[in-house]
């Protein structure tokens, strides 16, 4: 009786009503053999790409370097200023992951679609667009910010952009980036959801609810998990009994894959590949392997990894990269590439001088924001 | 007017809504192809299809979550919880998701969603399926919640909280769901939120009361009444924001006000409506503010346990005596 249903149900699509999702009967039978399970997982390794298989100008990829070198120079500054007590809260630097955001960002439609990731946001975005000002600003808590001084570092929003923030709970974010998808394909407009979060955040159980109810019901979104190899100081090995992220993907029927996120091309090229699928309303997940050079935030030494380690990977640089694959394939010069860092780091000090000059939030903004309704009675 | 079970109230409530804009929609456990858990869904995947009428897994904060997420990007969900204590797995999205997203964004998004399910005790169904969340939820700016104590104030409310731009808390009751009473049909009939209703106008004592409680205040003023007192039930209908200024200008006619609440004592609803009492209407009191609330316990099973922890009609009864110093 169950063969019977099972092979008329076979290939139809998530059918809620028939109470049948993915097609499938019950499963009542248990095989007298083995079962073998195996996943293929397409990987994107460091320099196997060119500029031109990926279709990318000169005028590209100077765009591509400066946007990483923006977030490179925007953070060193941050950090100075946090030195000096200009940024308050945490401060948690992005550095050495570039190339994950600008690989991303370059890889959808800024704008249609829409992005969430944790609280690590200063990458993306600056990568999506948002100017250096604006983040500046908020770090000091201005009322010229992105999020008008009420979220700091770890709450930067911009609705322009579709990008639904920087999210300080870890993991806490993630079911949004479903529910974001899940109106994109409600309403049909085409959008996806790029929803970025660490590997700690694989320890969440909300991430793996989210996994599922996205792989259930077909949504377009794309889990990024950007495996900086660290929660806080603790090493993926001392906190995960499978430390191979993208193989989660394989528990919720999705297409995975693992990406080497120290090169930008390799980002692009992995990250468009699955996006296309979400579009079809294929979810996917891609472990994006990076490194952060800063400590989680900073007050911490990272005590928990060697110097040798560090400078192994600072080695893999993907700003460095790209600068020489510029440089070998004559698409720049030394005397450009300096000449775009000498206006990001002018951007960035004028970034600066903007937020100093930005007055703090009137304290009436308190009250403000909190309801959509103008007129809330707020207890006093 | 219609006669309405109070379930067939919060269906109609949704089924319009869902007609007039297409960005409503209904997901939680068992709300479609099961007609839902307390039938109050019932009919209406039939009605809307599986596109706005969504089953889920037993996944609370997920599908919260991804509640939250389409409301951010231009829905309008309902989701419901099959209790509200299951609502506590998706705590983080509630309390910061829904909450504060608007905050910390600079007021860039709003979320106009309605968590919505049965709240509070039912009968022996034992601690963690009893709980009284409303203080809980209320101790959130950000967040506004309902708890309705009659069909038509369910049907009326919840039209508003879907149409409201803010995140609202739904809270009914697995007890009340079967209780019938006269329904508007209007379908623009809209009862606002945060506006208390004076159920029973009076002069000798004040009792404030909502949700399954109001019955109990509507019980108490009957009997007071067959001793020839009068008292002025005012059911808040809306915990937050709460419409204190109702309350006061009662108490400023009666002089005493008894709260009943179904929740535990500590840092209850009646906490804070009587913190608010004291300091907007201190000089009119004439006796100190009562409650009556269930005990300073987890929800027992026991049947004879959990009659006792709840809040009773005799213990109302005697704190009214009380506050009008009678005997």
């Amino acid at each position: 009786m169950a063969s019977k249903t099972r092979k008329k149900r076979q290939g139809t699509a998530v059918d809620q009503a028939a109470g049948q999702p993915n097609g499938l009967a019950l499963q009542l039978q248990v095989p007298a053999k083995p079962i073998h399970f195996k996943q293929t997982f397409e990987t994107y390794p460091a320099g196997a790409y060119t500029h031109e298989e990926l279709g990318l100008s000169r005028e590209d990829l100077l765009a591509i370097y400066r946007n990483m070198l923006l977030q490179r120079r925007f953070e060193e500054r941050a950090a100075q200023m946090y030195g000096k007590q200009k940024i308050g809260g945490f401060l948690h630097l992005y550095i050495g992951e570039e190339a994950v955001s600008t690989g991303s960002a370059w890889s959808i439609k800024i704008g249609h679609d829409s992005v969430i990731t944790a609280y690590r946001d200063h990458g993306i975005a600056l990568a999506l667009g948002m100017t250096a000002n604006e983040c500046m600003a908020e770090l000091f808590g201005k009322i010229d910010g992105c999020s008008r001084g009420k979220g700091g570092s770890m709450h930067f929003f911009k609705a322009e952009k579709k990008f639904f923030g920087g999210h300080g709970i870890v993991g806490g974010h993630v079911p949004l980036g479903v529910g974001i998808a899940f109106a994109h394909k409600y309403r049909e407009d085409g959008g996806v959801c790029l929803t970025f979060f660490g590997d700690g955040a694989m320890g969440q159980g909300v991430v793996h609810e989210a996994m599922n109810l996205a792989a259930l019901y077909k949504l377009p979104v794309v889990f990024i998990i950007e495996n900086n190899q660290y929660a806080m100081g603790t090493a993926v090995w001392r906190a995960f009994a499978n430390t191979e992220f993208y193989r989660y993907a394989a528990n919720y029927n999705m297409p995975g894959a693992l990406v080497d996120g120290m090169d930008v091309f390799s980002v692009i090229k992995a990250v468009r590949k699955y996006v296309a699928l979400a579009r079809e309303y294929q979810p996917s997940v891609l472990e994006i392997r990076t490194y952060r050079y800063r400590g989680h935030s900073m007050s911490d030494p990272a005590k928990y990894r060697t110097k040798e380690e560090l400078e192994a990977k600072k080695k893999e640089d993907p700003i460095i990269r790209l600068k020489s694959y510029l440089l070998q394939h004559g698409l720049s010069t030394n005397e450009e590439l300096d000449a775009i860092d000498g206006e990001v780091k002018k951007e960035v000090q004028a970034s600066v001088e903007f937020s100093e000059k930005s007055p703090y939030p009137p304290l009436a903004s308190i009250y403000e924001d909190v309801y959509v309704q103008p007129d809330y009675p707020f207890l006093a | 007017m219609a006669i309405m079970q109070f379930r067939e109230a919060i269906r109609a409530a949704m089924i319009e809504e869902m007609e007039r804009d297409e960005r409503v929609f209904l997901i939680g456990e068992e709300v479609g192809q099961y007609d839902g858990a307390y039938k109050v869904s019932e009919g209406m995947l039939k009605r809307f299809g599986p596109k706005r009428v969504i089953d889920t897994p037993i996944s609370e904060a997920g599908f919260a979550g991804l509640g939250i997420g389409a409301a951010l990007n231009g829905l309008r969900p309902i989701v419901e919880f099959m209790t509200f204590n299951f609502s506590f797995v998706a705590f983080d999205q509630l309390v910061n998701n829904a909450a504060k997203i608007r905050y910390m964004s600079g007021g860039q998004f709003k979320i106009p969603i309605v968590f919505r399910g049965p709240n509070g005790a039912a009968g022996q169904l034992a601690a963690t399926h009893s709980t009284s969340t409303e203080s809980i939820y209320s101790y959130f700016p950000g967040l506004k919640v309902v708890a309705p104590s009659n069909p038509d104030d369910a049907k009326g409310l919840l039209k508003s909280a879907i149409r409201d731009d803010d995140p609202v808390i739904f809270l009914e009751s697995e007890l009340m769901y079967g209780m019938r009473g006269e329904v508007n049909e209007d379908p623009e009939y809209l009862i606002p939120l945060g506006k208390a209703r004076i159920a029973r106008e009076g002069e000798d004592v004040t009792i404030v009361a909502h949700s399954k409680s109001y019955w109990i205040a509507m019980e108490v003023a009957d009997r007071l009444a067959a001793e020839g007192y009068s008292a002025e039930v005012i059911d808040p209908r809306t915990i937050r924001p709460f419409d204190f200024d109702t309350v006061v200008q009662s108490i400023k006619k009666t002089n005493r006000c008894v709260i009943i609440d179904e929740s535990n004592p500590f840092a209850s609803v009646s906490s804070e409506v009587a913190f608010q009492i004291q300091q907007r209407a201190f000089d009119y009191l004439d006796a100190p503010v009562l409650r009556v609330t269930a005990k300073d316990t987890p929800a027992p099973y026991a049947k004879n346990l959990i009659e006792y922890y709840m809040p009773s009609a005799d213990a109302a009864y005697e704190a009214c005596k009380q506050v009008m110093y009678v005997d």
